[in-house]
């Protein structure tokens, strides 16, 4: 599904992404994490296109394809899916509006008429069903207003409908109640196929409890420093990441 | 299912055709320049009565006294109006322009409006009639509204049919010495839209009339007069837009209103006019008097424009609420782009007693245009509790254009409650890049960013106007970013 291959990238001339590789395949649940900076939401940019961010070295493939040659948008449509770490506020513009417009961008890409408005509105009301959202909330302006919370939960609705390929979700469940937390990991739970994969970026263990990884990566500048199952989170949780920054300085030394 | 603005557009681009103007169209103009002599052509060519003329001659000659006004936030180019025909009506001529000649841009623009192929060959220098032939559009519905005693005719035929309504209010609203353009249009102007909506009528259907500005070094001067009698109602919808000339052109009209007992009228326009093209070469100068008076008590007039056209605009929509209890309303949409400059905004002069006004305005800044809100909230000492609430909103789409604020107010009665409020933003690349992760493309996150921002606005027209607004306000920005 996804390869990235020896990425580097910098923003604004620093280096922040230092060799990248990672190989995700259909069905796979990869979690990623690692200390505060460390580069994990740039590389959920640079995997969604975002201008800033500039590869310098490496490549991506996604599903046969050179990812880093097309654009956010194309991206999205062949089912890339970010889930924003801080979501962006859109006044004015409905939710209803604003996931119709993307939902017909993606059928058009797939060759499909767009739906009608009561096609649509039904597939809204079974998706907000399905992640629990509230349905007040998709009455309302794109995040406008919502809290920390919901505009998260949000995320998760917006996924649902849109029905990615792969998800990236950027610490989706911090600043998330219990309750909430649940909710989102069922909502991703429910729309994991054998055939759809997702990098799930988290500081806490407590969301693998929900949402079961296949593998546990932990980023440290910029560097991919461990891969393991996913009692690698637990240790984690357990240990901090001294021991981890202690075994790269060690590597380092030797 | 065809959109009514759609027809609209269809049916008034297309009028021509209907009327055997397709080929063969030429105007029949008069030596260009304004003289005592001209604006007496002018009368006569209409077969006016004198006292008509009276009326074109005095404002004629108080234009003369005056200066252009200089208080606008504009960068005006100065107008030499020896170089103007002040008179063009269309006759035959023989086929002009292929449509390789019309500007790619303003035939992609009328690709997005639905516009078919035949009409926009039309439109490229032939279709300048349609100005004139706005009435078609009036025509389909005129006997329906006739049944209900409603008079909606071109102001030429007004003044020969009725006189006496024409006599009685043309000019009440604004005289023809209110600003240097309303002279000027009071002197020379062509024609234009007349619709008196009779006691405890309400209209059945919207009204519209769309404006094409006329062939080249042509002025255009038309005059709207729309009185609403006690308790009627009435929708008035404006549209227009101009063929691209690199030679800038002068659109100066006069709206009144007059708003009896009771009555109430919505007057939504959505301007279109040539901005000129990417450099700033050509485009409409849009001066533009429009002014409601709430003349009985309860009445109300509300104004709803979405201005995306012109290369320079300059406009005050505007309410005098003289009849207790009245009210005023003023919702706007001003997009400049590229060059384009916007002075744009509305005068609420309380009078009466409980007057109320709203303002809502919103300001779209994209290339190197510039864009200013200048407002005027005037409560007078008799206006015992008005109140006004004003918002005036700005977004920039880039950091070479430019948003400006100018609110005027005067207060003389102590009772008065006015608010005001405005807001500057930025559309950002975080909103955009949001967006087209969800699949949606750059132009479609603008007009989707700017449609959110400008809903208010754009609530208020009438549904099938809202939805050609909509996607004008996408068309005219795009290119705006990146
Ligand atoms: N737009 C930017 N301009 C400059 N520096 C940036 C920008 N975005 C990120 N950085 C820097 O890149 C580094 C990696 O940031 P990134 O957001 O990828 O970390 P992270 O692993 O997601 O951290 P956290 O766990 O706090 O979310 C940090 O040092 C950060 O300051
Ligand atoms: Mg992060």
């Amino acid at each position: 599904m996804l390869v990235i291959n020896n990425l580097k990238a910098t923003i604004s001339g620093k280096n922040i992404l230092k060799g990248i590789s990672l190989k995700v395949k259909p069905g796979e649940i990869h979690a990623i994490m690692g200390p505060n900076g460390s580069g994990k939401s740039t590389l959920a940019a640079v995997l969604a296109g975002r201008e800033f961010v500039e590869v310098t070295e490496g490549t991506v493939t996604y599903l046969g394809k050179d990812l880093l040659s097309m654009s956010p948008e194309e991206r999205a449509k062949e089912g890339i899916f970010l889930g924003f770490q801080y979501p962006i506020e859109i006044p004015g513009v409905s939710m209803v509006n604003f996931m119709k417009t993307a939902v017909n961008e993606h059928r058009k890409h797939k060759g499909l008429d767009p739906l009608s408005a009561s096609d649509f509105l039904k597939l809204m009301r079974e998706k907000k069903e399905m992640v629990e959202i509230d349905s007040k909330l998709a009455n309302r302006s794109v995040n406008e207003g919502f809290s920390g919370g919901e505009k998260k939960k949000n995320e998760i609705f917006q996924m649902a409908m849109l029905e990615p390929r792969l998800a990236i979700l950027d610490e989706t469940d911090s600043g998330l109640d219990i309750d909430a937390l649940r909710i989102v990991a069922n909502g991703v739970n429910k729309i994991k196929r054998p055939d759809n994969s997702f990098i799930v970026i988290t500081h806490y263990q407590r969301l693998l409890d929900y949402i079961v990884p296949d593998v546990v990566h932990v980023l440290y500048d910029g560097r991919i420093v461990k891969t393991a199952g996913k009692e690698l989170a637990l240790e984690l949780e357990e240990k901090g990441y001294d021991w981890i920054k202690k075994e790269v300085e060690n590597s380092i030394l030797a | 299912m065809e959109k009514a603005q759609d027809k609209i557009l269809s049916e008034v681009t297309s009028g021509e055709y209907k009327y055997g103007f397709y080929s063969d169209i030429e105007m029949e103009r008069i030596p260009k320049g304004l003289s005592e002599d001209v604006v007496r052509i002018i009368s006569s060519k209409k077969n006016e009565p004198d006292w008509l003329l009276e009326f074109r001659l005095k404002a004629y000659r108080h234009w003369l006294t005056m200066k252009m006004p200089k208080w606008p936030n504009l960068k005006i180019p100065p107008i030499d109006y020896n170089e103007i025909i002040f008179y063009a009506a269309p006759k035959q001529r023989k086929t002009l322009n292929s449509l390789d000649d019309i500007d790619p841009e303003l035939k992609k623009t009328f690709d997005k409006l639905g516009i078919p192929l035949e009409e926009q060959k039309h439109l490229s220098g032939v279709a300048v009639d349609a100005v004139i032939d706005s009435v078609s559009v009036k025509t389909t519905f005129k006997e329906t509204l006739a049944e209900m005693g409603i008079i909606f005719c071109s102001f030429s035929d007004a003044v020969k049919e009725y006189p006496d309504l024409v006599r009685r209010y043309m000019g009440s609203v604004v005289p023809y010495t209110d600003n240097f353009f309303a002279s000027l249009n009071s002197a020379v102007f062509s024609d234009g839209s007349f619709c008196y909506i009779p006691k405890g009528v309400r209209c059945p259907m919207e009204l519209s009339t769309y404006f094409r500005i006329n062939s080249a070094n042509t002025g255009q001067f038309e005059r709207t007069l729309l009185i609403a009698d006690e308790e009627s109602y009435v929708s008035y919808l404006e549209g227009c837009t101009a063929p691209s000339r690199d030679e800038n052109q002068l659109h100066a009209a006069i709206v009144e209103i007059i708003a009896e007992k009771s009555a109430e009228v919505k007057y939504s326009t959505v301007q279109n006019w040539y901005p000129g093209n990417k450099d700033g070469l050509g485009g409409v100068f849009n001066f533009v008097t429009k002014r409601g008076l709430c003349k009985g008590e309860n009445s109300k007039i509300s104004w709803t424009q979405i201005e995306t056209g012109s290369a320079i605009t300059w406009k005050y929509p505007s309410c005098i609420l003289r009849g207790d209890n009245s009210t005023g309303e003023f919702y706007s949409v001003a997009v400049t782009n590229n060059h384009q400059q916007a002075d744009t905004g509305t005068k609420m002069i309380h009078i009466g007693k409980n007057t109320k006004s709203t303002i809502v305005s919103k300001g779209i800044s994209a290339g190197k245009g510039q864009n200013s809100y200048r407002g005027l909230v005037k409560v007078l000492r008799n206006a015992t509790n008005a109140r006004n609430y004003s918002q005036c909103d700005s977004l920039l789409l880039g950091d070479k254009c430019g948003a400006h604020t100018f609110p005027y107010l005067e207060v003389d009665n102590q009772t008065a409650i006015v608010e005001h409020e405005a807001t500057t933003s930025k559309i950002g690349e975080d909103q955009i890049f949001y967006c087209n992760q969800r699949g949606i493309s750059t132009e479609d996150a603008i007009g989707l960013i700017v449609n959110g921002y400008a809903r208010e606005v754009i609530n208020k027209l009438p549904m099938e106007f809202a939805v050609e607004a909509q996607k004008l306000l996408q068309i005219s920005l795009e290119g705006s970013i990146g």
